[in-house]
């Protein structure tokens, strides 16, 4: 059986960052990415990030993944990376099982764990919304930015927030047109300058909107729209039918923490971090000792704050094991105050009345 | 409405401006972020010390015209492309406005563009005078187009004949 010190589960920005500052603190790591190659969501975000400079704010997430992964060469001598490789269980006597390249089981046996294993894109029910041509928003992204295939010609993006804009960005810089943005929301989610910078491109954002159904044959021809009351009701005789051969779907994200339930940490349905979340302490250790968590998978914000998670939970983790640095301290605070930062305006209120109900004070590993 | 549409109102947009008599003196940035977000980049890449966000990173940024040199290193750096520029020094009936542009084919010097204001609505056929890509703009190229002053509050935008 392998074994390691810290095992980060998962290769995007939280995960990267958890291993980096692990291994800064003197901890061997191993990163257990499924994807072929490292960077999570990074390596099909082509605009810039917003922040400040300590999460690279200004440089594109493509970019940040390529930082990131030559900071991990430096480490080379105490980070492993497996690629191609899936976590599929964490189990009571601390053994994770993988499998590598849908092929091969075997086991390994970590003294800690960063679960870091990000998110997936939540859906809408209405009519007809399994024809060809529905996607999520972050699909459409991966394929037009990592594998350059154009998802089709003409979109319908379903939701105003942060991915939902940037991708309508994103894809009239492809070429495609964006015929309408739409949100139930009576307001746009995401910021306001990306959805300005829709807006001078003639794109409608159409507010306290949603799609009644789809119609088409073999695959998507036309979209209903209709508008929503207060209560999210649609309006009768409001419907609109709008040509298009690709719908996008961006109603938000949810953590993905399917393994830290199986492994029986505490969970909580917090909405403000739109999920069942993992219960944890100010170290970002769930409610199984040595299991470490951070990013999305620990409640849906930017990935700015889930690299600052991640190096967090990556210096906790191995503070944990032994390895406390001189300066530990110095940097808890630091990394505590560029996430203080991050959320101390309007967009991270709800986050923080979210980590209020998951954070314990009562410290149960000590 | 903005809110709903991201279309800033008139009386917004105005408000990010200097004074007239501050554009008639040369190029000057206009920052126009309405909303408290997290982010400082626009401070960080001023070397002026010209835009000021402040120790709370989710402050709207606080633009000095007057220690604004017009150097539109700014304008490729913010990451909601809200900054541009504009410049009433060259002549009495035009300016030049300054603005952000990620698509391509990029337009060339001396092209005929359309100008189109915060929603997209054509304005004006304007010439480009010039296009900044330099490497340390990241692929945020600047394009500089010379539009009649009437159109200085309504121009944000343009469309090359391709696009």
């Amino acid at each position: 059986m392998k074994t390691t010190e810290l095992l980060v589960i998962g290769g995007g920005p939280a995960g990267l960052c958890a291993a980096l500052s692990a291994a800064e603190s003197g901890a061997s790591v191993t990163v257990v990415e499924r994807n072929n190659r490292l960077g999570g969501q990074l390596i099909k975000q082509t605009h810039m990030f917003f922040g400040s400079r300590e999460q690279y704010a200004s440089t594109r997430g493509i970019d940040i993944a390529k930082i990131l992964e030559a900071e991990l060469i430096k480490y080379s001598r105490q980070i492993e990376v497996l690629t191609d490789t899936a976590v599929l269980g964490l189990y009571e006597d601390g053994v994770v099982n993988a499998l590598y390249k849908e092929e091969d089981y075997f086991k390994i046996k970590p003294k800690a764990i960063v679960a870091a294993t990000g998110a997936y894109e939540k859906s809408l029910a209405f009519p007809n919304n399994d024809l060809p041509g529905i996607y999520g928003a972050g699909a459409v992204q991966t394929l037009m930015n990592v594998y350059g295939v154009k998802p089709g010609n003409n979109v319908l993006m379903v939701g105003a927030g942060n991915i939902g804009l940037i991708v309508s960005y994103q894809l009239m810089q492809a070429g495609v047109r964006v015929a309408a943005i739409l949100d139930a929301a009576p307001k746009i989610g995401g910021y306001l300058v990306h959805a300005s910078k829709i807006a001078r491109m003639g794109v409608p954002i159409l507010c306290s909107h949603t799609v009644k159904e789809a119609i088409g044959k073999d695959c998507l021809e036309k979209a209903v729209i209709c508008m929503v009351d207060e209560r999210f009701s649609p309006i009768p005789g409001t419907e609109k039918e709008l040509e298009v051969d690709v719908m996008c779907i961006s109603v938000g994200l949810t953590p993905l923490c399917e393994l830290l339930a199986m492994r029986g940490c505490e969970m909580k349905y917090v909405p403000q971090l739109s999920g069942s979340v993992p219960v944890r302490n100010e170290r970002y250790e769930t409610t199984i000792e040595n299991l470490f968590v951070a990013g999305d998978a620990s409640g849906i914000e930017e990935a700015s704050s889930a690299m600052v998670e991640g190096r967090l939970a990556g210096l906790c983790a191995a503070a944990k094991m032994g390895y406390k640095p001189a300066d530990f301290d110095e940097r808890f605070k630091g990394y505590a105050a560029q996430l203080k930062a991050l959320r101390s305006g309007p967009v991270g209120e709800h986050i923080l009345r979210g980590i209020e109900q998951i954070v314990s004070k009562e410290d149960r590993h000590v | 409405m903005f809110e709903q549409t991201g279309i800033p109102e008139r009386d917004m947009i105005i408000e990010k401006f200097p004074p007239v008599e501050r554009i008639d003196r040369g190029p000057v940035a206009i920052v126009e972020c309405y909303k408290r977000i997290p982010c400082n980049p626009c401070e960080t890449a001023c070397r002026f010390n010209a835009i000021r966000v402040g120790e709370d990173i989710n402050n709207i940024p606080v633009t000095d015209h007057e220690a604004c040199t017009g150097c539109k290193v700014c304008i490729s750096k913010c990451p909601g492309l809200a900054i541009m520029a504009v410049d009433g020094s060259k002549s009495k009936e035009t300016v030049e406005i300054s603005l952000p542009y990620e698509f391509l084919p990029l337009p060339q010097k001396g092209d005929q563009v359309s100008a189109l204001d915060r929603a997209g609505n054509f304005v004006a056929r304007v010439r480009v005078v010039s296009v900044l890509n330099p490497k340390s703009f990241d692929r945020t190229p600047v394009i500089t187009i010379e539009a009649d002053r009437k159109h200085m509050y309504d121009i944000r935008n343009i469309r090359t004949e391709e696009h």
